[in-house]
């Protein structure tokens, strides 16, 4: 189903684990070290350089782009690394979350409680991911090379419901079946 | 003596870096395929989605995963070479830098584990020798990505807990964190030598093809009665369910202290980058 970022925060209830989607829309990269200084920002009321509210997060450090290419590969890392940072990061404004693997429960609670949505891409399948990137703009913490903050323009990148926003966990449905 | 000149070297695994992270290796990319047309049960679009980005990562010279991971060398030095120029170790980093920034690849190394600043480099490798006979240098290079590196595990068991304790270690590990490592994985066993050897073991064991034996008859059977086991939990593609978590299961063993049974496993996942040349 092919669907925009900002319908999908407006229908969010509709998505339920395990739905496929083809998501459309702009999309921040932002992984250990960005989370870092992103919630030390806030700790600190500093002025944060991407806006939260209602923003989506992909746990994603690209490689570089060659002269004819948007972007380098561009597949998700394993979320849980992030799992610390999430709530504050919620509570902050974040609506969707883009990355692979399972959460913590304080993360799925997190979820439920600021009715965001956690999305899974398919690790390992860069390649394939950066061709669903029609633009990349670096945003923010150049220094930290592949950590850096990028502002993606994505047009049908393939995801499934990881988490919805009542709490329901694809992880824990597997896990019932077997 | 036959002189081999540093800078041979240095273009061999220049080129060995874009090699590798933009070709899988034609056994593993022969298994996932394999596994899609003999089983039509298979309904996620997972392993469909694998096969289509090694096409892709191909054709337009992409990285397969972004993660293009740590530089790992395996190389085995025969005793009648002479190498001109820089030593052995230079020239292996100078290859991987040339590489890394030449073909796009991610540069992924810090500089220090607490203070993390990017090198910038991908420098520097993880470099193993085995010193051998005759008058070549063989190179195995492996890309190892962070995400399956993370689910490793190394424990020291007691000896009277033996094959059943080993598996029942390895299975841990994988229910524990197999799901974040990008399944269907390749799955390294190493058993044996001390604390510091065993890890090393369990890392030669994802240089094996897919489909090859391992050469004890013993162990051969006890890779696939692992693999089966593994294969039994479920986790499936990307964790999401299915009969289809690893791909194989390698073990390298080494002699042992009469107190010890050392056992590692390195979790290696379905974008498995290796390739040996030969100078």
């Amino acid at each position: 189903m092919k669907i925009t970022i900002e319908t999908l925060i407006r229908n969010i209830k509709d998505y339920k684990i395990g739905t496929k989607i083809e998501l459309s829309g702009i999309i921040y990269t932002a992984r250990d070290q960005a989370h870092k200084r992103l919630v030390s920002l806030i700790d600190n009321s500093k002025q944060l350089p991407i806006n939260l509210q209602n923003a989506c997060i992909y746990y994603c450090g690209p490689c570089p782009r060659s002269s004819d290419k948007v972007i380098g590969s561009c597949g998700p890392t394993t979320s849980s690394r992030m799992d610390i940072y999430t709530p504050k990061m919620l509570s902050n404004g974040v609506k969707l979350l883009v990355g692979k693997g399972n959460r913590s429960k304080a993360v799925v609670e997190a979820i439920k409680q600021n009715k965001a949505i956690y999305l899974l891409a398919t690790g390992g399948v860069g390649a394939l991911i950066s061709q669903k990137v029609k633009k990349a703009k670096l945003i923010a913490f150049e220094d930290l090379g592949p950590e850096a903050i990028y502002e993606l323009v994505v047009e049908d990148f393939p995801l499934t419901v990881g988490i919805d926003c009542f709490g329901n966990n694809l992880f824990d449905e597997r896990e019932k079946c077997f | 003596m036959r002189e081999i000149n540093s800078k041979d070297i240095i273009l061999q695994v220049e080129k060995m870096c874009a090699d590798i992270n933009y070709n899988l290796p034609s056994d593993v990319t022969a298994c996932i395929e394999a596994i899609v047309k003999n089983d039509k049960t298979i309904s996620d679009n997972i392993l469909q989605e694998i096969l289509q980005n090694v096409k892709i990562a191909q054709k337009e010279a992409v990285a397969l995963c972004q993660d293009t991971g740590t530089a790992n060398f395996f190389i085995k030095i025969g005793k009648d070479v002479n190498i001109i120029g820089d030593d052995i170790n230079i020239s292996i980093n100078k290859g991987v830098e040339r590489g890394y920034k030449k073909y796009f690849l991610r540069k992924s190394i810090v500089s220090d584990p607490i203070d993390r600043i990017n090198t910038q480099t991908n420098t520097p490798s993880n470099i193993y020798f085995d010193f051998v006979d005759g008058d070549k240098i063989e190179i195995t290079m492996l890309a190892k990505g962070g995400g399956s590196e993370n689910a490793s595990a190394l424990k020291m068991l007691v000896p009277s807990e033996g094959w059943k304790g080993i598996k029942q270690f390895v299975i841990e590990a994988i229910k524990q964190k197999g799901a974040n490592a990008c399944p269907p994985l390749i799955v390294g066993v190493g058993i044996g030598g001390d604390f510091a050897s065993v890890g090393l073991l369990a890392k030669k064991a994802l240089l094996r093809e897919i489909g090859s034996n391992n050469i004890s008859k013993d162990y051969s059977d006890r890779e696939n009665e692992l693999l089966e086991e593994i294969n039994k939990l479920g986790i499936g593609p990307m964790g999401l369910g299915g009969k289809i978590t690893a791909l194989a299961a390698f073990i390298e063993t080494k002699p042992c202290h009469i107190a010890s049974l050392p056992v590692a496993v390195n979790i290696q996942c379905h974008s498995c980058r290796r390739k040996t040349i030969i100078l």
